[in-house]
């Protein structure tokens, strides 16, 4: 898509700037209507109240203005899509992109569109408190908790605990303070602000802000320790700053603070945390329980995820507990057991709707923070701007310092000089500290000091420090994030790992790490997971879970990449890893294969693409839209994988083009055309399974047309009654009279019908009938050997 | 004990201590600890270790009981099983899981993830021919789902061949169809587990051994 943009770009280069210009002026537009409205409707009035004097006729209005109706939804969704284009026309310009982080782009849009409505005479929107954090935040953090990897979060959770509770009240306490210091300063004219007011200041401003994290921190793809230290303080650190600025934001309006408040604050914090938390894993459990009844109801599954998590952190800032930390606890809560009861389905779209409307939001936000910039009233001070942006820096970098050199005590894995470097580079400010300003009562003289303090902040770390992380990231050769996907061999041996590790730390006999992750995971299987998963899944073991999810991929893209055989270059296949197998099947193999035969001929509507590894059927278990068609494929790996399995010597099964080489089979070189793949493969096995068997010479009328295999032990064929539709071309190895006859046999076996019912067997057609054991006859060795008895209940139990 | 053993001891322990680089309290402990498994005896056996209940649900127990007693991990050369070992060896099986110090250089890192590897590879190879076959593979992937609940041998099977499968394409690429690939060398699995960061993750805190808290594995 990249090549795409830029062939267009190329191709117009005045065109995406008018693109630009014309979505801005549009932007602009979207504004002017506010008031457009108050002016239409004085005239119809006055029009209307002419016309009452007049008593005229007026014409029947075949078409009217009514803007009022719609203005609200209008506004909102003409804003959202403007901001929509905005984005997409940064991708247009690749080169501004790779520099500027989107986030520095959106606001400078946001200064745009501010401007030009402030120039026209309007006043622009702001960024109301109660819009974004009920509206525009949610999103974003579910987003961030759904997907919050687990692993690295949990190894890190002391640090990024210490970081988010301890760093925060260090920055809150250091930069109040210090402003406070600055203010007493005579020169500065500052003396009115108490020190209350800098303490609440500092909580509202210390704060990093995940949703300036995320945008920046997505695109430079840094190492995975790094990216979860730096973001997961983000999220937690919500609580420390609801339970700051409550605190000081009653102290203000009490004026006094005494022992019992300070103690009264502490309590205060665990309980908003903790409480939070609680919130969190409750609705947490309840969609996950819920999940585990929505079999027949899978439309609308993901609406229970979004909405369970909604209520979540409704519910919690309803009480005034931290509602980041619920939501962030209900998504990592009922991530494992939702995505065990749901479709494949659903799953994506619960990942495809998180993506999106957290994409919006954050777009959304950092427009208007722009616009909120040229809207908002200023009051500026150098010294306390410049102040505070150089105080947040200096206790950020020093925190960070500190406390890292008290948590690498403690940590197996110490965090180096670079490390700190990044986290302490990577405390964004943000659009929440914006809200948490704004929200500040009218009643501080010094408010719009405060606002246009932390508009600065929030320009200068996402400005500046967004632009420039990005090159210093490189220039530091920090460790990116590996890219590639889990292979099945690591997720073997993490788990190996983790076993071997709980066992020697019990042979130590010492209760770590591992002991407590093994409690939990045992505790979780046999109770939890019993009420919360649907069925019989939860017994299975990750590892499985794992391996199914991985086939599914695969064979989704199997389904997907069609013709492209070449795409999927499978080197190496079971031949090459099995060691030489002796070519005797027992009976419970030869029942597997008529099952998977059977099944082939009932749905064998699909055509064979393209060729991997072999793998196994999978589990018939899930019943998903599409399985049938996967799971004809698996079919189909399959008996590629037991026809090479019984002939050792097979040469690559080449599907695409049909070609099949059998050079120990003396068998022609057979090229389906107008086949149907799963019966070219029911040939080919048969073909395998004839080499083998004996074919009794004096064969008596077929009796139902079916006929069972048995290898070297019994001799009898397996045929059905409905041909594939092989069309065998000039042998390429005609050495044996065998081969060529093979061709005379099957003359006109074109484009035959292949449809072929539930039930696989016929009573007639004793042509084909004769026709196989001619080709078995041609093929094997006759060996006048039967067996009559063991026929009935076999038949029946195929034939059933 | 008398002043003189215990000063034996003593020197004894600091002379593992620089060998095996433990500190002098961790390998107090785990001294403790030994004389503890084996009952006060100069060597622990197989049975000492097996009737230590934690290690009841775990369901790789006998392949890591089998460690320890693995002459492979004790020295470089020999080949075989021991039945029983002294303090000594037992150390020696525990500095595979050592945490990798801060200020390692490369060189020391990369050794020290080869002799990591080493010890899961001389886990998964019991017959201790240097390459972990089709059947080792899929045994140890047996073991590892034995203690969870009924799974069907072919799904076991299943994954086993896909890991192989998939060591073999990385590894070996294009392979013709009469090739065969006999099993996972050493320097392959370095190669599939290039990822897992080894060094940092096969680690056991030996810093905060409680031996009040110890149970006793008797």
């Amino acid at each position: 898509m990249i090549f795409e943009m830029s062939a267009l770009s190329c191709a117009f280069p005045g065109c995406r700037w008018s693109v630009l210009l014309l979505v801005l002026v549009l932007l602009v537009c979207s504004a002017l209507p506010i008031d457009a409205s108050a002016s239409v409707y004085p005239l119809r009035g006055t029009e209307g109240s002419n016309l009452t004097n007049v008593t005229t006729k007026k014409a029947f209005p075949v078409i009217g203005v009514n803007y009022d109706h719609v203005r609200k939804p209008f506004e909102i969704a003409l804003w959202i899509l403007l901001a929509l284009l905005m984005k997409l026309g940064f991708h247009i310009i690749p080169r501004v992109s790779s520099v500027v982080p989107e986030s520095c782009l959106l606001i400078v849009v946001g200064l745009l569109v501010g401007g030009f409505i402030k120039v026209i005479g309007e006043k622009p929107p702001v960024l109301d408190s109660q819009l974004f954090f009920l509206c525009l935040l949610p999103p974003i953090i579910l987003d961030a908790g759904y997907f919050l990897p687990i692993r690295p979060f949990t190894d890190n959770v002391g640090t990024i605990l210490v970081f988010a509770v301890i760093g925060t009240l260090w920055n809150a306490f250091f930069v109040g303070g210090s402003l406070y210091a600055l203010c007493q300063i005579e020169s500065v004219d500052l003396a009115g602000i108490g020190l209350l007011s800098c303490l609440l200041f500092g909580s509202i401003v210390s704060a990093v802000d995940p949703v300036a994290v995320l945008a920046v921190f997505e695109e430079i793809h840094i190492n995975e320790l790094l990216h979860i230290l730096v973001f997961g303080e983000s999220l937690l650190n919500d609580a420390v700053t609801v339970v700051l600025y409550n605190l000081f934001e009653e102290f203000y309006k009490v004026g006094t603070v005494t022992v019992l408040d300070v103690f009264l604050g502490v309590v205060c914090f665990f309980v908003v945390s903790l409480g939070g938390v609680l919130v969190g894993v409750i609705y947490g459990f309840l969609a996950a329980f819920t999940s585990r009844f929505t079999s027949h109801t899978r439309v609308i599954e993901p609406l229970f995820v979004f909405l369970y998590s909604y209520m979540a952190y409704l519910s919690s800032e309803l009480f005034h507990l931290s509602g980041i930390m619920a939501l962030i606890a209900c998504g990592v809560v009922m991530r494992p057991y939702v995505e065990a009861n749901i479709s494949h389905k659903s799953y994506t779209t619960i990942k495809y709707f998180l993506k999106m409307w957290s994409s919006v939001s954050e777009t959304l936000i950092f427009i208007f923070l722009g616009v909120s910039t040229v809207a908002g009233p200023h009051a500026w001070n150098w010294a306390f701007v410049v102040g505070t942006v150089v105080l947040c820096l200096v206790s950020r970098v020093l925190g960070v310092i500190g406390l890292t050199f008290i948590i690498n005590k403690f940590r197996i894995v110490k965090l180096t000089k670079k490390d700190q470097f990044i986290v302490a580079y990577g405390g964004l400010r943000g659009a929440i500290a914006f809200s948490l300003g704004y929200l500040l009562s009218d009643s501080h003289p010094t408010r719009h000091l405060f606002l246009t303090a932390i508009i600065t902040v929030i320009f200068f770390t996402v400005f500046v420090q967004g632009m420039t992380i990005r090159p210093l990231v490189e220039l530091l050769a920090v460790k990116r994030k590996k890219e590639s996907k889990r292979s099945i061999n690591e997720e073997i041996h993490t788990e190996f790992l983790d076993h071997l590790l709980r066992g020697v730390e019990d042979v130590c006999g010492h209760y770590g790490h591992y002991h407590w992750k093994d409690k939990l995971s045992r505790f979780n299987k046999t109770y939890v997971k019993r009420w919360l998963i649907a069925g019989e899944n939860f017994r299975e073991p990750e590892l499985i879970a794992f391996y199914r999810k991985m086939e599914l991929k695969q064979a989704i893209m199997m389904v997907e990449s069609g013709q492209l055989s070449s795409s999927l270059p499978s080197t190496v296949s079971m031949q090459n890893i099995e060691p030489k197998p002796i070519p005797r099947v027992s009976k419970k193999q030869e029942e597997e294969i008529r099952r998977i035969l059977r099944s082939n001929l009932q749905n064998n509507k699909q055509r064979m693409r393209s060729r991997s590894y072999s793998r196994h059927t999978l589990f018939e278990a899930d019943e998903e839209d599409n399985m049938s068609e996967v799971r004809l494929r698996k079919t189909k790996m399959e008996m590629d994988r037991r026809v090479s399995v019984m002939e050792g010597r097979v040469s690559v099964l080449d599907w695409t083009s049909g070609v099949l080489t059998f050079p120990n089979l003396n068998i022609a070189e057979i090229q389906p055309r107008n086949c149907n793949k799963p019966m070219f493969a029911l040939v080919t096995i048969f073909l395998q399974v004839s080499h083998y068997l004996t074919v009794p010479a004096n064969r008596e009328s077929p009796r139902i047309g079916v006929r069972r295999v048995r290898f070297e032990s019994d001799n009898q064929v397996f045929s059905t009654d409905r041909l594939p539709t092989a069309h065998f071309e000039k042998p390429s190895y005609p050495s044996t009279p065998d081969a060529v006859s093979l061709e005379a046999e099957f003359p006109k076996r074109v484009n035959q019908k292949t449809d072929i019912g539930p039930k696989v067997y016929a009573s007639d057609n004793h042509q084909r009938e004769l026709d196989y054991q001619s080709l078995a006859r041609c093929l094997s060795d006759p060996g006048p050997h039967k067996e009559e008895e063991e026929d009935d209940d076999d038949d029946e139990i195929f034939m059933s | 004990m008398g002043a003189s053993q215990s000063a034996r001891t003593e020197h004894e322990f600091k002379d593992l201590a620089d060998r095996t680089g433990f500190s002098l309290e961790q390998i107090n402990n785990l001294n403790k600890r030994f004389r503890q498994l084996s009952s006060n005896k100069e060597t622990l056996s197989r049975e000492d270790l097996a009737s230590i209940p934690d290690l009841d649900n775990n369901p790789i127990r006998l392949q890591i009981i089998n460690a320890f007693f693995d002459k492979r991990n004790l020295s470089q050369s020999e080949v075989g099983i021991v039945q029983e070992i002294g303090f000594e060896e037992f150390l020696m099986v525990l500095t595979h899981f050592q945490p990798a110090a801060m200020d390692i250089t490369e060189d020391n890192r990369e050794k020290l993830r080869r002799t990591k590897l080493r010890f899961l590879f001389n886990m998964h190879d019991t017959d201790g021919n240097g390459i972990i076959t089709l059947e080792e593979y899929r045994q140890a992937v047996e073991e590892l789902l034995s203690k969870a609940g009924t799974i069907a041998p072919e799904t076991v099977k299943a994954i086993a061949d896909a890991a192989m499968l998939d060591v073999a394409s990385t590894t070996r690429g294009k392979m013709e169809p009469d090739e065969f690939y006999e099993g996972i060398t050493f320097e392959h699995f370095l190669q599939i587990l290039k990822t897992l960061d080894i060094e940092t993750t096969m680690h056991v805190r030996f810093l905060n051994l409680d031996t009040a808290n110890m149970r006793c594995g008797k």
